[in-house]
């Protein structure tokens, strides 16, 4: 049995900074590879790896049944990629970027023109096809980038958070046109700061932090997990909030946390929400603030983690400030 | 749970030199068609030659060796040699914005050879070469510049500066790797460049009356044999021993900066 990506044990070392300290992943063929997690989490380090623009320093991976140290040429016979930035060229226009790759991939003029025009068409970019890229809006710069990378037909393809920083409709717009890859077959690897992103178009997520798998599985046994959920209500009347906590805590079989009159409390099943509305009701209680809604991705890593995501940046300039403290230390001991 | 396998498929192991040599082409293609939606580069690359010509001639001429007619054959081809030394930070200026903005990264996930980004950028900054120092000539020409010497000569002078601008573009490839931002390369060339184009026979006849140390730096500058042998060429003059010393100072400078360039590359990816 061949995964259309497989890694195993991955390291890789930047100077004193372990980017990745031995990930491992499987991604069966015409699935979605989710791969969440924080900025410096070492998302984008292992992309690079698996699309054979770095090596790894320690561990193996193999993409379409290749290595991707050993045989890269061949991996890059078989890959998409797009990346954090948009790898489209800003001079030219819309057209051009896509001849430019369908040239490059040994297509003839024609049906690189062709084939350009085809893809063009497909991400609502037609109208704009033959204006230069520096004049693209955001969200139709990452159409075009994505449209670069499908010009060849790969049958596996990396986007590095391909919705970071697009609004809400471009994203939606993206969602589909990844859904509709899979359907034709393509492997995708898709690397996500959102849990929803990830929940949307995952077949299966591994949660990666401090260059680390952490978790693993489908979206609903990661949610199980971690609880996919969170519940939260606010009663009117302060001192109603013992009775509340009671009820919900009751309910969801775990003591709720209580904050600033705000009770919360993670769940996993959807139903438990009208049960909790019918018991305040019973108990007279009239709340101001009732509401489900989604784990953040903060939660989901507080959960697995029991830290935020937020001590993550604090504790790499903390390490960063002691570091810099040893150099010094270490020049004033020479001198 | 349907587990798809991957057959063993018609891939090749490397890429064919006719692939490769087409990717390079293709790629610098893609560095020329850029000129069309940006003609402020065509501008620049044709403005200030002009602009330098007529300055120098026009008002240091004069001074200098009592005429224009007098100044042309000493300034045009200095003024040749030095735009070529500042053209030649636009390859740095080139790959630094490729790489910072995705567009390198692209190139090499394709299946394509790993040199075509860079020489395909070398040629099309060569054919810009080849366009400014025409440019260069034919004001040159209009003003009072003649060939004292023949069209072999001529082409010569064109294969001599292409040459060396190739392998002097190595220092720009070099600070391309190093710094995080296009401009910062333009303004580093700038600083390095301006005095070593100065400090040369470029704008002047000899180094006669040049303090002594000065003076020996002049002398010895890959710069002045450059301008030296393209003066010969051009109007005549000894050619062979100041060409062959600024090739040898072009190889010396490709030896070091093209393999420090590689390292700095693969540290920064």
């Amino acid at each position: 049995m061949t995964f259309a990506i497989q890694a195993e044990g991955l390291e890789k070392r930047f100077g004193e900074t372990q980017a990745l300290a031995g990930v491992s992943l499987t991604a069966q063929a015409g699935t979605v590879l989710g791969v969440l997690g924080p900025n410096g989490a070492g998302k984008t380090t292992m992309t690079r790896i698996l699309a054979t623009l770095i090596e790894p320093t320690g561990g193996t991976a193999h993409v379409g049944g290749y290595d991707v140290v050993r045989e890269a040429h061949k991996v890059r016979q078989l890959i998409g990629l797009t990346g954090q930035y948009a790898g489209v060229d800003e001079m030219l226009t819309g057209t051009e970027n896509l001849i430019l790759i369908g040239r490059l991939l040994g297509l003839p003029r024609r049906a690189a023109r062709a084939r350009a025009a085809e893809l063009l068409d497909r991400f609502q970019l037609s109208d704009a096809a033959e204006r230069a890229a520096k004049t693209y809006s955001g969200g139709m710069r990452r159409r075009l980038d994505l449209a670069a990378s499908l010009v060849g037909r790969p049958q596996i393809l990396f986007l590095d958070e391909p919705t970071t920083g697009l609004d809400p409709r471009s994203r939606n717009g993206l969602w589909d046109i990844v859904r509709g890859l899979t359907d034709d077959g393509v492997t995708v690897l898709l690397t996500t700061q959102y849990l929803e992103e990830a929940d949307q178009l995952a077949d299966d997520i591994i949660v990666i932090d401090r260059g680390q798998v952490i978790a693993h599985g489908t979206s609903d046994v990661l949610k199980a997990q971690v609880g996919g959920q969170v519940l939260e209500v606010r009663p009117i009347d302060q001192p109603d909030l013992d009775a509340v906590a009671k009820i919900v805590g009751d309910l969801a079989g775990a003591v709720p946390e209580v904050r600033d009159g705000l009770i919360s409390t993670p769940i996993t099943d959807p139903q438990l929400m009208p049960a909790v509305v019918r018991r305040l009701d019973e108990a007279g209680i009239t709340v101001g603030e009732l509401s489900l809604r989604k784990s953040s991705l903060d939660e989901v890593f507080f959960a697995l983690t029991g830290h935020h995501t937020d001590d993550i940046d604090a504790e790499a300039d903390e390490l960063a400030q002691s570091t810099r403290q040893k150099a010094t230390d270490k020049e004033g001991a020479s001198a | 749970m349907t587990t798809a396998t991957f057959a063993p498929q018609d891939l090749s192991k490397r890429v064919a030199p006719a692939t490769a040599a087409r990717n390079i082409l293709t790629l610098a293609w893609r560095n020329l068609v850029q000129i069309k939606h940006n003609p402020m580069e065509l501008l620049d690359l044709s403005i200030q030659p002009i602009m330098f010509v007529l300055l120098f001639s026009y008002v240091f001429g004069p001074a200098m060796e009592g005429s224009v007619d007098a100044y042309l054959p000493i300034v045009i081809p200095g003024i040749i040699a030095q735009n070529a030394l500042f053209a030649g930070m636009s390859t740095g200026f080139g790959l630094n914005t490729d790489i910072t903005k995705g567009v390198f990264d692209r190139f090499r996930s394709l299946p394509i050879a790993r040199s075509a980004p860079l020489l395909g950028r070398i040629i099309a900054d060569t054919a810009k070469q080849a366009w400014s120092m025409l440019i260069l000539l034919s004001v040159g020409f209009a003003i009072g510049f003649r060939l004292e010497t023949n069209v072999l000569a001529l082409l010569t002078a064109f294969a001599l500066l292409l040459t060396f601008a190739i392998l002097f573009s190595w220092t720009s490839v070099l600070i391309a790797m190093k710094v995080n931002e296009p401009e910062k390369v333009q303004i580093f060339g700038f600083v390095v460049i301006f005095p070593l184009s100065f400090l040369s026979t470029a704008f002047i006849k000899s180094t006669e009356g040049i303090p002594g140390p000065v003076a020996w730096v002049m002398d010895n500058s890959p710069v002045t044999h450059l301008v030296e042998a393209m003066r010969g060429l051009l109007v005549g003059g000894p050619v062979l021993e100041h060409a062959l010393i600024a090739l040898a100072w072009g190889v010396g400078i490709c030896l070091v900066f093209a393999p420090l360039s590689l390292r700095a590359f693969k540290k920064r990816a």
